[in-house]
């Protein structure tokens, strides 16, 4: 039995189809009574070629096929089989041509590196990549002392967004004296256009676990809890699976390794709040109330959960503690930047060709990270920014390409690193729009508690509305400025200081837009609805009806072979008929 | 008098003495009823001695509770902004004109689809996405969601 075959089931491929994929391989292989080992594998971040399905045998060459159908697996594994396999859709292969064979080759995988090769739901799979030996190694031959500068001088800092340096964070915690202390996961990953924890902990649940617990024991702690949002169902289901077997197998519960440590690990389902990402709101879900932020001083490191010194980190920077305990804090910091050390997480999304997760070294510009790695536009249609950093964050324009990804250089443009989200925007996208539409998250998801945060952002956001309605004036953005440097001033936590970047970024870097918004009233990417207009060309049409069936309002009319005409009074420019439009005689102006 | 009390018992006396228990109880009574009627609210205050306002504060503060009787699946439409710039719009309105909703509505008449609209599934390589269920279908046109539509019933 020595062929095996790995198709990936995290939710994006789950989506694509891969569940289909992997029941059709099931069948062949009982059909055609093939011995083969089938597993299942989460995601090795080439979600822009799911399903994927990577076949392997001793004296063979491993290949990974991409965009895999279920009706051609039977094929693909006879051809394979018989040593002649097919050339198409190639991903990733060993010796041979694949189309993605140098992606990986840019990367730098250390959080991610289990992810998409081990089967999440098997413990053995994570024993055999070296799992629990840093938990094994930190409570054998490290005093509590020693992991902690271990960390520090790995120069690891906090994944979750705000880059706080994780050895000080876990040193502050150490030296809180009480005899209950927590550590907590916060993988309630909320700003959207981010999925990196999401892989992670359905990839790899047990290297959270293990982070936690070595982070326990340096801090002093017997008691965890993973915050993770309900909107992330196999993420919760895997990490159950991990803790019982963490459980059975002794590496979490009593007397880990024999050892006077002991840690147990709970899970708490997030119920939907964004401002749960922050950490002392966080900690108000987890105790059962409201999550709305407090003031600190008292940190959490002083007083946390139930009034108990408590560490948090998010769960990349978790993922990243056992590397650092077997490899060293050396091999850690030689990846990156002088103060950004070791690897980043990024989600790319949005108009890029290779959509999915990519680890690179701190220090990669972004024109790297998006032509490299990302290889390059979706379509034809040029770059116009890249949005970095989900709500708190900003919009950067092309000429600001060569910025390396690192927390210092990242925020002098205005955006942030934040966790990981990178959406590549082209020619098509409005940055009012894109603006509006992070301050309409952002004002919906205040807590409500900080004036400026509740009201401010609303005002806002009514400013930008006008704005792509094309109710707008000149003095409109002098007084956005004002109200965001306000917002920033009066917010008491994380989600309003930061709610003002985006319009802020944009503000600065893509103002002749909003200027053809308020004097010209047009939106140049003929994005704003009460700015554009759909009208159909004469010459094009040839009458087929698809439009009028597709049209929600009924509000184009014409006998079939004859010219149509919408009905600009009751259009309402969803743009159904522009998209459904073979001829393309339907015209956006 | 409520339809499961027997039920709603055995999980209040399940999370009994837990310390922070308050949201993952509204979860699972949740999960059985599909809602938090205001019945089931006051019961659960009575029983655990939790203050009404208390729980009506939590039940109002996250989005996943829900006030209002659901329907048979829901439809949770994906917002973020991988799914933004890749006109969520459209696809909001697609449903919306296949199940007859106004904009005023969220569950159908015939009480097989509830409507929501969320700001990120985290599937942002295959915008836009919807979410039936716990089934998220990707790279969606107008057209792909009217056929998803059909096969639930």
């Amino acid at each position: 039995m020595s062929l095996t075959i790995k198709v990936g089931l995290a939710s994006c491929g789950l989506a694509a189809g891969a569940g289909d994929v992997y029941n059709a391989i099931a069948r062949y292989l009982k059909n055609n009574k093939l011995q083969a080992h089938l597993k299942q594998t989460a995601c090795i971040g080439m979600c822009f070629a799911e399903p994927l399905m990577e076949l392997s045998h001793s004296g063979k060459n491993t290949i990974t096929y991409g965009r895999v159908l279920p009706e051609e697996v039977g094929s693909l594994i006879e051809a394979y089989q018989s040593g002649n396999p097919k050339t198409d859709n190639i991903i990733l292969a060993d010796e041979i041509p694949g189309s993605e064979n140098d992606n990986l080759k840019n990367q730098i995988r250390i959080a991610l590196r289990n992810c998409g090769i081990i089967d999440p739901e098997s413990l053995e799979d994570y024993l055999d990549r070296n799992g629990y030996r840093a938990l094994e190694k930190a409570l054998r031959k490290m005093s509590r002392e020693e992991v902690i500068s271990e960390i520090k001088n790995s120069g690891l800092r906090g994944r979750g967004g705000a880059g706080f340096p994780t050895g000080l964070k876990w040193e502050f915690a150490y030296m809180s004296k009480d005899k209950k202390k927590y550590v907590v996961c916060n993988a309630d990953e909320g700003d959207p256009g981010a999925f990196m924890d999401r892989s992670v902990l359905e990839g790899d649940p047990h290297s959270i676990l293990e982070g936690m617990a070595i982070c326990a024991y340096a801090i002093g702690s017997d008691e965890g809890y993973i915050y993770c949002r309900a909107e992330y169902p196999l993420a919760i289901k895997r990490l159950n699976i991990a803790i019982k077997q963490a459980n059975d197998a002794g590496y979490l519960g009593r007397n880990i390794h024999g050892s006077i440590f002991s840690f147990r690990i709970h899970i708490k389902e997030g119920a939907g709040a964004f401002v749960c990402g922050e950490e002392t709101a966080l900690m108000a879900s987890i105790e059962g109330q409201r999550g709305m932020p407090r003031i600190r001083p008292p940190f959490p490191a002083q007083s946390g959960l139930w009034g108990h010194p408590t560490n948090i980190n998010n769960v990349e920077t978790f993922a990243n503690v056992s590397w650092i305990m077997l490899e060293g804090s050396g091999a850690y910091s030689r990846f990156g930047t002088e103060k950004s050390k070791g690897t980043k997480v990024f989600a790319l999304a949005g108009k890029i060709k290779n959509s999915g997760l990519i680890e690179v070294p701190m220090g990669m510009t972004l024109r790297d990270v998006i032509y490299k790695v990302g290889n390059g536009m979706l379509t034809d249609k040029p770059f116009k920014g890249v949005q970095l950093g989900g709500p708190s964050g900003g919009c950067l324009p092309e000429s600001l390409l060569d910025t390396p990804v690192d927390y210092d250089s990242i925020n002098k443009t205005g955006a942030i690193m934040g966790s990981g989200g990178m959406v590549v925007m082209d020619s098509g996208t409005c940055m009012v729009d894109v603006a509006r539409f992070f301050l309409d998250f952002t004002q919906k998801e205040s807590c409500g508690k900080c004036t400026f945060c509740r009201i401010g952002t609303k005002r806002m956001l009514e400013i930008l509305t006008r704005i792509t309605r094309g109710e707008g004036e000149l003095e409109d953005l002098d007084k956005l400025e004002e109200l965001a440097v306000n917002v920033i001033k009066g917010s008491l936590c994380g989600l309003g200081q930061t709610a003002p970047n985006p319009v802020l970024t944009t503000l600065r870097y893509f103002r002749e837009e909003y200027i053809s918004h308020i004097v010209e009233k047009k939106c140049p990417a003929g994005v704003c609805k009460a700015l554009i207009k759909y009208e159909i060309d004469p010459e094009k049409c040839v009458g087929c009806t698809v439009c009028t069936h597709k049209c929600p309002m009924a509000c184009i009319t014409g006998e079939r072979k004859q010219i149509h005409k919408i009905d600009q009074e009751k259009c309402i420019k969803c743009g159904a008929c522009y998209e459904a439009c073979k001829f393309a005689a339907i015209i956006k102006s | 008098m409520l339809k499961n009390k027997n039920t709603i018992d055995e999980i209040i006396s399940r999370f009994a003495g837990k310390k922070g228990s308050l949201i993952p109880l509204l979860q699972e009574i949740q999960n059985l009823e599909k809602y938090l009627s205001k019945e089931t609210m006051r019961y659960l205050s009575e029983k655990t001695g939790i203050k009404l306002a208390q729980i009506y504060g939590v039940a109002t503060f996250y989005t996943m509770f829900r006030l209002k009787p659901q329907g048979k699946h829901i439809i949770r439409v994906c917002k973020g902004t991988a799914c933004h710039v890749s006109n969520a719009d459209s696809i909001l309105t697609a449903i919306r004109t296949s199940l007859k909703l106004t904009e005023e509505k969220d569950t159908t008449d015939n009480g097989l689809f509830t409507l929501m609209v969320v700001a990120c599934l985290g599937c942002c390589s295959l915008s836009p996405v919807i979410m039936i269920d716990s089934n998220t279908h990707g790279k969606l046109t107008s057209e792909k969601v009217e056929q998803i539509l059909k096969k639930y019933n």
